[in-house]
């Protein structure tokens, strides 16, 4: 059984119906990249991993563990939840860091409250906030923001910000990333040094699922592509595939649409 | 020349009277604002309804009002509780009334603070696995008190000004204090009171601008 199973998720907004039907699977150390017009309900499917919407229908499956089914309440309790969404990290479009932090607080802050849920947190206080903080140092650096540590983020640029946003979500070392449209609100020269991290999240074998516009990215980067259009799968498969040999009418004319 | 440090000796005695009034009033009506702010943003509509309605009525009528009707109305009622007798029942019905008065005002400045914060930074806590009350205090609240600083600094100096208003139960404030020697015939004393005011308020002018200096080093 695959890593992370989704099977026939489905959401209303009202009486409008954002996703119909969404099955997928996706493997650990595997990276799918999901495209699709504006309003196919990428970003609503992306939520609904990380419970910040409630689907109408369906389950997920992380690790053979069903952590979300709509039948089945006792999934939902808002204690469990808080605990089961740390299965996921998700990069917002707009970064969302935390204004009044600097950088390196960013990242720890998640952590250090976590921490104190630990039986053994006031006895290793100090040993626990130090391999936080290192940790923070480390993904920080990993992201190449190692001399950024304690600028406050309206100090530094839009690309370094998603980066941030990027080393705090992987502080809490998630089971799968996700990704929502990650560099639409960059400028087109800061765009590359965000996918620059995420490419190499990807040759780390990060198990990643992105929500992106990057045509040649997704391509590029993903060991899969997902079509969606008007709630629905359309299409996946390998990328290569995909973006040069689409079966599928509405995907070719999506690629046809992007192409001009 | 003695008589002038006489009369500015009792001037500034009785602004202590003032000056307690306004204390307890922020000490008491900012939590209770903050809690009222609650309430009037509760998904619960019969709750939500009750608060905006409270809110609605207070902000609605005369403080000068209120002062009397919380003062007079257990009495007048026949209720079993009533004030206690003499000064010690005028200050603390006056300081009751200016309570919910400012905590009712506050409460909406709370409330417009906290709706402002973008939805993204209690998603970006949520996704990081943060309880509700960690979002609202690690993250939120002093975001918001940066953005309300501006309309709480304009309320509480009105509440300066306002804590003159408590004479109209016979509380023995600055201007009322004043007003006896006017009555006498001498002017001077009413335009004192007028220097103890800006004074104090130019010192929470003071305040407040280190107060936002302080919360300027991030943007938000």
């Amino acid at each position: 059984m695959a890593f992370l199973e989704v099977k026939n998720l489905q959401k209303y907004f009202d009486n409008f119906q954002v996703l119909k039907d969404i099955n997928f699977s996706l493997d650990k150390g595997e990276t799918i990249a999901i495209i699709g017009s504006s309003g196919s309900g990428k970003t609503t499917l992306l939520r609904c991993l990380n419970f910040l919407e409630r689907p109408d229908k369906g389950s997920i499956i992380v690790d053979n563990k069903i952590i979300f089914d709509a039948m089945d309440p006792s999934t939902q309790k808002e204690s469990e939840v808080r605990k089961k969404r740390l299965h996921f990290g998700l990069v917002f479009q707009n970064f969302n860091l935390f204004p009044q932090y600097t950088v390196l607080k960013n990242v720890t802050l998640a952590a250090e409250l976590l921490a104190k849920e630990k039986a053994n947190y006031k006895q290793d206080k100090k040993a626990i906030l130090k391999e936080i903080e290192d940790r923070g140092k480390r993904l920080l650096d990993q992201v190449g923001l190692s001399d950024k540590l304690d600028h406050y983020p309206h100090m530094i640029s839009g690309g370094q910000q998603q980066r941030v946003a990027i080393a705090r979500a992987l502080a809490l070392e998630p089971d799968i990333l996700c990704f929502d449209e990650p560099t639409s609100a960059l400028d087109l020269e800061l765009t590359g040094e965000v996918l620059k991290v995420i490419r190499s999240l990807a040759e780390g074998n990060t198990t990643m699922i992105i929500v992106t516009h990057e045509m040649d990215f997704a391509r590029e980067v993903s060991d899969r592509v997902i079509f969606m259009d008007d709630g629905m799968v359309v299409e996946q498969g390998d990328p290569n595939e995909v973006f040069t040999s689409p079966k599928e009418e509405r995907t070719k004319q999506f690629l046809y649409r992007y192409k001009q | 020349m003695n008589e002038i440090m006489v009369i500015v000796g009792r001037l500034s005695e009785s602004f202590i009277l003032n000056f307690r009034l306004f204390a307890l009033t922020l000490v008491f009506s900012i939590p209770l604002g903050l809690v009222i702010s609650f309430g009037s943003m509760s998904r619960f509509s019969p709750l939500r309804i009750l608060v905006r309605t409270i809110v609605w009525v207070i902000r609605g009528t005369p403080l000068m009002l209120q002062l009397l009707i919380i003062y007079y109305g257990p009495g007048l009622l026949g209720m079993s509780i009533t004030w206690p007798s003499g000064e010690a029942g005028r200050f603390v019905s006056a300081t009751a009334a200016f309570v919910l008065n400012y905590a009712c005002y506050f409460s909406e400045i709370f409330r417009g603070g906290i709706e402002s914060i973008p939805k993204g930074q209690y998603e970006a806590g949520q996704v990081l696995g943060m309880t509700k009350s960690q979002i609202f205090f690690k993250i939120t609240l002093l975001q918001v008190i940066k953005r309300i600083l501006p309309p709480v600094g304009n309320e509480v100096i009105t509440l300066v000004k306002d804590t003159s208003l408590a004479r109209i139960i016979a509380n023995k404030e600055i201007i009322m204090m004043a007003g006896e020697y006017t009555s006498k015939g001498l002017i001077w004393p009413l335009f004192a009171t007028g220097i103890y005011f800006l004074v104090f308020v130019g010192v929470l002018t003071i305040l407040l601008d280190w107060l936002e200096k302080k919360l300027g080093y991030f943007r938000a």
